[in-house]
């Protein structure tokens, strides 16, 4: 089966070939808050009706379905806020920076939309410390919008609709991703997430208010759902995976690339191997394996190509599409490596809150240090599984949790993956002789 | 070395001015000491949390636990070369250990002339591009070791077209103030005037 040709079916990449399209005259040019137009003549209550029609699924990694989580602020209670997470940190992950780049006026409109529907009296859009380009991309193009009169005062006259949008930004911390992580450093505190429940700051959020954390790609979305309708969007895609979506595909590929493909119908094997997207492996290499969903998901191999890029699909097949991170290794590459890259990753980003992530994460990095160095244990493999038990107990998939957040059971993930199915290459780096290691309650090896 | 300058202390007001609670503004100010020092000096600390009103541990606690918040000075140039999983897989190891060695310092080091600090970092979202690496928070893409020698060269000479350490968005947001919606504290709120709207009501569509 061949892909789709990806020019026909862009909804949120539409711009990103048009040169001046992060520049107000650029994005009024190509359609430009037309949505946000026609939002504005509609009841807040009705927008909200189109984004729960469209069942757009939120994009930053749960797959939550935005118009439900849009629904769990309590009525009565006010202010309420949107906090856009634009914190884009799990490897692999590759879009939300593009979408601020190279369409920051897009964001701008879903920001106002969703303010619009909901009663939202201000937004604050929080952008990855390290993405400087981004932040300039958005504060010119907030610059631009207040003073045209789409943001801040009597937004395109009205004057009962009036809203600031604040652009802020982190300063380097992967947590931070996580929602309430990142209420925590907007308040201006350690970005440490926080105890559940309440399990949405749709109920106690910023400033104990009720807030709607969003994801930068959900929020591009709407002005499309908003000017051509709910329906339209979900009549795209599948069933329960509706609109389009953005993957980057990186790694081992001939021309890896971020792509806007229709979601739920697209398979891995499209967007792996067709010429129009990453164009399959590099020359005379195999696949090996690939990550179908940024580092925290559970790796696919050969036999799950033919699965489409759906989320219950891709759930009940025992990982997840996460962010949109599609990462391809080929046979040269070495597992145990791969592995300990990701655990390190985990590891060296836990915030220490819970002990189960802060011990547990560190003790998987430094026993698969042990094993890249030779120095392995013949218990060693055994044991990285019995820490990871510990962490996600029964290691099943979706992961249960002995932490608030999802950080530990992610560092899980990899290890699972690749011991179960390449355990002979970790067993070819523990020394030919065991190591016997000695304890006062005598050898254990 | 200081306190906020009077440029700086005008630009502080500035962001403080956007949200409803000061010491939300805490990480972008502490942004702000870095630009005008290079680091995030103890006195900017103090003076930060004067502004905030919190106190200097606070301020403290909040900027040690993120990563681009350097305590200390560090080089010109922060060179952060990604070590993220798609970077890994490209070869991301091997341009690390090329730097170690030209620069003669491990990760987070800082060269003797002070020009350069390596880093060895986590995804920075360019995982097409890999291997990538920033200079202080700006792009370079598909870095081979020959580019890497000659951004090196080109750091220590000046002609990188880089800021120094500190500046990162060179577009400040700006709100004119006959502009602003108005911020207002998170108590004493009612619902907002547009969600009495009904259009419905006019006969649109229903």
């Amino acid at each position: 089966m061949s892909a789709p040709a990806p020019q026909d079916l862009r909804i949120i990449t539409s711009r990103f070939d048009v040169e001046d399209g992060h520049t107000l005259a650029g994005y009024e040019r190509t359609g430009g808050y037309a949505g946000l137009r026609r939002a504005m003549e509609m009841a807040p209550a009705d927008v909200h009706g189109e984004v729960r029609t469209a069942s757009l699924l939120g994009r930053g990694g749960a797959g939550f379905p935005a118009g439900v989580k849009w629904g769990f602020c309590p009525p009565g209670v006010w202010p309420r806020y949107l906090v856009v997470n634009g914190d884009e940190s799990e490897p692999g992950t590759y879009k939300d920076r593009l979408l601020m780049e190279r369409d920051p006026h897009q964001l701008i409109e879903g920001c106002l939309i969703a303010c619009y529907a909901l009663g939202l009296s201000q937004c604050f859009l929080y952008v990855r410390g390290e993405m400087a380009h981004a932040q300039e991309r958005l504060a010119a193009a907030l610059n631009e919008a207040y003073e045209a009169g789409y943001v801040g005062a009597n937004v395109l006259g009205a004057e009962d609709f009036s809203v600031d949008i604040t652009l802020h930004w982190g300063a380097g911390a992967y947590i931070v991703g996580e929602e309430t992580a990142l209420i925590e450093s907007l308040e201006g505190d350690r970005g440490m997430p926080r105890l559940k429940p309440p399990y949405f700051p749709a109920s106690i959020g910023l400033y104990g208010k009720p807030t709607i954390v969003n994801n930068v790609e959900t929020l591009a979305n709407l002005p499309w759902i908003v000017s051509n309708g709910g329906e339209a969007f979900a009549a795209m895609g599948a069933e329960n995976s509706t609109g389009t979506r953005v993957f980057a595909v990186s790694g081992h590929v001939a021309t890896p690339g971020v792509f806007e493909v229709p979601f739920g119908t697209t398979t891995f094997r499209d967007i792996i191997f067709d010429p129009l997207y990453a164009g399959g492996m590099r020359p005379g290499r195999t696949l090996k394996t690939f990550i179908p969903g940024g580092a925290s998901a559970p790796w696919f191999f050969e036999e799950h190509l033919d699965l489409p890029l759906e989320k219950t699909t891709v759930d009940q097949a025992g990982s997840m599409l996460g962010s949109g991170a599609i990462v391809v290794m080929d046979d040269t590459t070495d597992v145990v490596k791969a592995c300990h890259n990701v655990v390190r990753f985990f590891a060296r980003e836990s915030c220490g809150k819970c002990t189960p992530c802060r011990e547990g994460t560190s003790w998987l990095e430094k026993i698969l240090s042990r094993i890249l160095a030779g120095q392995g244990r013949s218990q060693d493999l055994d044991l990285l599984m019995d820490v990871c038990d510990n962490i996600s107990p029964g290691i099943n998939w979706p992961p249960r949790q002995t932490t608030i957040c999802p950080l530990g059971p992610s560092a899980v993930s990899p290890i699972a993956s690749a011991l179960e199915r390449f355990r002979s290459e970790f067993e070819a780096y523990l020394p030919a002789t065991a190591v016997a290691v000695t304890t006062s309650a005598g050898a254990v090896s | 070395m200081a306190r906020l300058n009077a440029n700086n202390l005008t630009v502080a007001q500035d962001i403080l001015s956007r949200y409803p609670v000061p010491r939300s503004a805490l990480i972008p100010l502490l942004h702000l000491a870095q630009e005008q020092d290079g680091y995030v000096a103890e006195d900017a600390m103090a003076h930060i949390a004067e502004l905030v009103g919190v106190t200097p541990a606070e301020v403290m606690g909040t900027c040690s636990f993120y990563e681009m918040l350097k305590r200390e000075p560090v080089g010109d140039y922060m060179v952060n070369i990604c070590n993220g999983i798609s970077c890994h897989l490209l070869g991301s190891s091997e341009l690390i250990h090329h730097a170690e060695a030209t620069l003669g310092v491990r990760p987070g080091g800082t060269t003797d002339d002070g020009k350069i600090t390596l880093e060895a970092v986590e995804c920075i979202a360019a995982c097409t591009e890999a291997p990538c690496l920033q200079i202080n928070y700006r792009y370079r893409n598909q870095v081979t070791t020959e580019d890497f020698d000659q951004l090196v060269e080109d750091l220590r000479d000046g002609t990188a077209g880089v800021a120094p350490h500190g500046q990162l968005a060179k577009v400040r947001q700006h709100i004119g103030d006959d502009r602003r919606a108005g911020v207002s504290p998170p108590d004493g709120q009612g619902e907002p005037a547009w969600m009495a709207r009904n259009p419905s009501d006019n006969g649109d569509g229903s």
